[in-house]
């Protein structure tokens, strides 16, 4: 996967520009930022669903294209309503067929390989119970089971881990990341939390009002190069494993858990 | 009763209608699963009213009602699918043009000459037993591309509508989806206007789906149930109208009613019985 140069705009207002970033085979990038930041807007390219506006972007080694086989997708975990029929095993089972046109059942192979899916997330206990009745923990590990049911060789994920509480971040993360392990399969992880994914993420790449910067953590997350991403007076602090960064706007001390405390970084990009 | 019922079945006229009765059933339990699911009752509701507009418009030139009818909601259905893509947005616009559409049929109702009231009056309360065989011919054509159509974008509209954030990072072209479906939404309402009127469309369109969401977890079962609940009641409706004076669409909301209640409120009952009697033993 490699973008060149590339940047993204809606209309007039440019999300990230001359983006150049290569990511090798069986690596695992955190894309970390704060809300509205643009990095789930890098997953849309990846996608193919939107357009770059300059540069070019290569994905498995072709431009992206819209419906890659290839790539599966982890969305935030949003909730299903209680009363949606449709059990665990029928949302994996979508990501086998639910792209196909006409109708149909799954056939032999496909319910072997969505049982193997549950199986590889451990959900087989509760994949015939409603989905909506299943805790967010639960939901995401069939969001795994259904992006990974395809044999991706590129796994995207948007924020998987928002409002998860720490236990089930943990084990997420883990999922993934021993997938990618397992299968050298190459991850793309969008969070605006580093902490649950710093003993997997091979390489951070930090986006903030269409700057960026990429590196490892160790690189990226410094008090130096953050301050200069921001424009703005920032502090990363480690603190028993975990990353901080914290800034001085109004005097009080931030997280980089919550993104919606940063500063607005004065008139630097159109 | 049963004997003056097998006598009527020799007849045309009902062997028309309960064959229309069949087709209209299909297609409305197939859309009700995705109507419910898509929280879309008022957009039938206003595809209905604007339905009965163009119904109208076509009566007072002297085409066909139902031709009329398909095409007012077409129409509707085109426009909501243009200004209506996001959901907060989708509710004003539908309602925007609902409001105009009525605005049009008022106008269609005072320009038309004599036996406006009887016309007018099918239309809102249906009676697929007084519908001509030409119509009823077109209906039949109509519910049959429905199905085929409904057929064809099952798997993705399914997908689209569950998990639509995922559906389209898999490829679906989830726009392209939507517009579709309002498009069958839209050939629907026509085709079951014709057995329960404009006034109590949604005990076809909303109802099956929504006693079905009530009955199974399994989505294709759902969407079994939900055409078997419509089927039930259109064709439940036809039989029990013709063998006593109550119109066909006053038996066709009761009976749509009951089985709403029953899934809602008789299922949970039987199933707690059920536990009940199990703890006892």
């Amino acid at each position: 996967m490699c973008f060149d140069r590339a940047t993204l705009a809606y209309g007039d207002r440019i999300v990230w520009s001359e983006l150049s970033l290569t990511v090798q085979p069986g690596e695992f990038l955190a894309v970390l930022g704060p809300n509205g930041s643009g990095k789930t807007s890098l997953l849309r390219a990846l996608l193919g669903l939107a357009p770059l506006a300059g540069g070019q972007l290569d994905v498995l080694g072709h431009p992206p294209e819209r419906g890659n086989p290839a790539i599966g997708y982890v969305p935030q975990h949003a909730g299903f309503d209680r009363d949606v029929p449709l059990r665990g095993r029928d949302l994996v089972g979508l990501g086998v067929d639910g792209h196909r046109w006409g109708f149909g059942r799954l056939s032999r192979d496909d319910r072997r390989r969505v049982e193997a899916a549950l199986e590889a997330v451990a959900a087989q206990t509760y994949a015939n119970v409603p989905i909506g009745r299943l805790s967010g923990g639960e939901q995401q590990r069939l969001r795994i089971a259904q992006a990974l049911v395809g044999e991706p060789q590129l796994l995207l994920c948007d924020e998987p881990l928002a409002s998860l509480d720490m236990r089930y971040q943990q084990e997420i993360t883990e999922l993934i990341g021993d997938w990618a392990r397992e299968t050298r399969g190459t991850v793309v992880f969008v969070t605006h939390d580093v902490n649950p994914v710093l003993g997997y993420a091979d390489r951070v790449v930090f986006v903030v009002n269409g700057r960026w910067a990429a590196g490892s953590t160790d690189e990226v997350l410094t008090t130096e190069t953050m301050s200069g991403l921001y424009d703005a007076p920032v502090e990363v602090l480690r603190v028993r494993g975990r990353i901080v960064v914290v800034g001085e706007a109004s005097g009080a001390g931030f997280d980089i858990d919550e993104p919606h405390h940063f500063p607005e970084p004065v008139g630097t990009h159109p | 009763m049963i004997d003056q019922l097998i006598h009527l079945l020799r007849y045309d006229f009902v062997q028309n209608a309960l064959a229309a009765g069949v087709l209209v059933a299909v297609v409305a339990g197939l859309v009700s699963r995705f109507v419910v699911a898509r929280n879309m009752s008022f957009a039938v509701h206003a595809l209905a009213e604007v339905g009965f507009t163009g119904s109208a418009g076509f009566l007072l030139v002297g085409l066909s009602p139902v031709l009329g009818l398909l095409t007012g909601s077409m129409l509707t259905a085109l426009f909501i699918g243009a200004l209506g893509v996001r959901i907060r947005e989708r509710d004003s616009v539908v309602g925007v043009i609902m409001a105009f559409g009525l605005g049009l049929g008022v106008l269609f109702i005072t320009l038309y000459p004599r036996f406006a009231g009887e016309a007018f009056a099918i239309l809102l309360t249906g009676s697929i037993t007084t519908v001509s065989r030409g119509d009823l011919m077109l209906l039949m054509v109509m519910a049959a591309v429905t199905i085929a159509g409904l057929g064809a974008m099952y798997r993705p509209l399914t997908f689209a509508t569950v998990d639509p954030v995922v559906a389209e990072a898999r490829g679906v072209p989830v726009r392209i989806v939507s517009i579709l479906f309002l498009l069958m939404l839209a050939a629907a309402v026509a085709e079951a206007v014709q057995i329960v009127g404009v006034l109590m469309i949604l005990t076809l369109l909303i109802t099956p789906g929504a006693t079905a969401e009530r009955l199974t977890a399994r989505p294709g079962l759902a969407t079994v149930a939900s055409v078997g609940v419509a089927l039930v009641a259109t064709l439940g409706g036809i039989l029990l109208a013709l063998v006593t004076t109550a119109p066909v669409s006053f038996y066709v909301t009761t009976i749509a009613f009951v089985c709403y209640l029953a899934a809602r409120f008789g299922l949970p009952l039987i199933r707690y019985v059920g536990t009940e009697l199990r703890v006892a033993a």
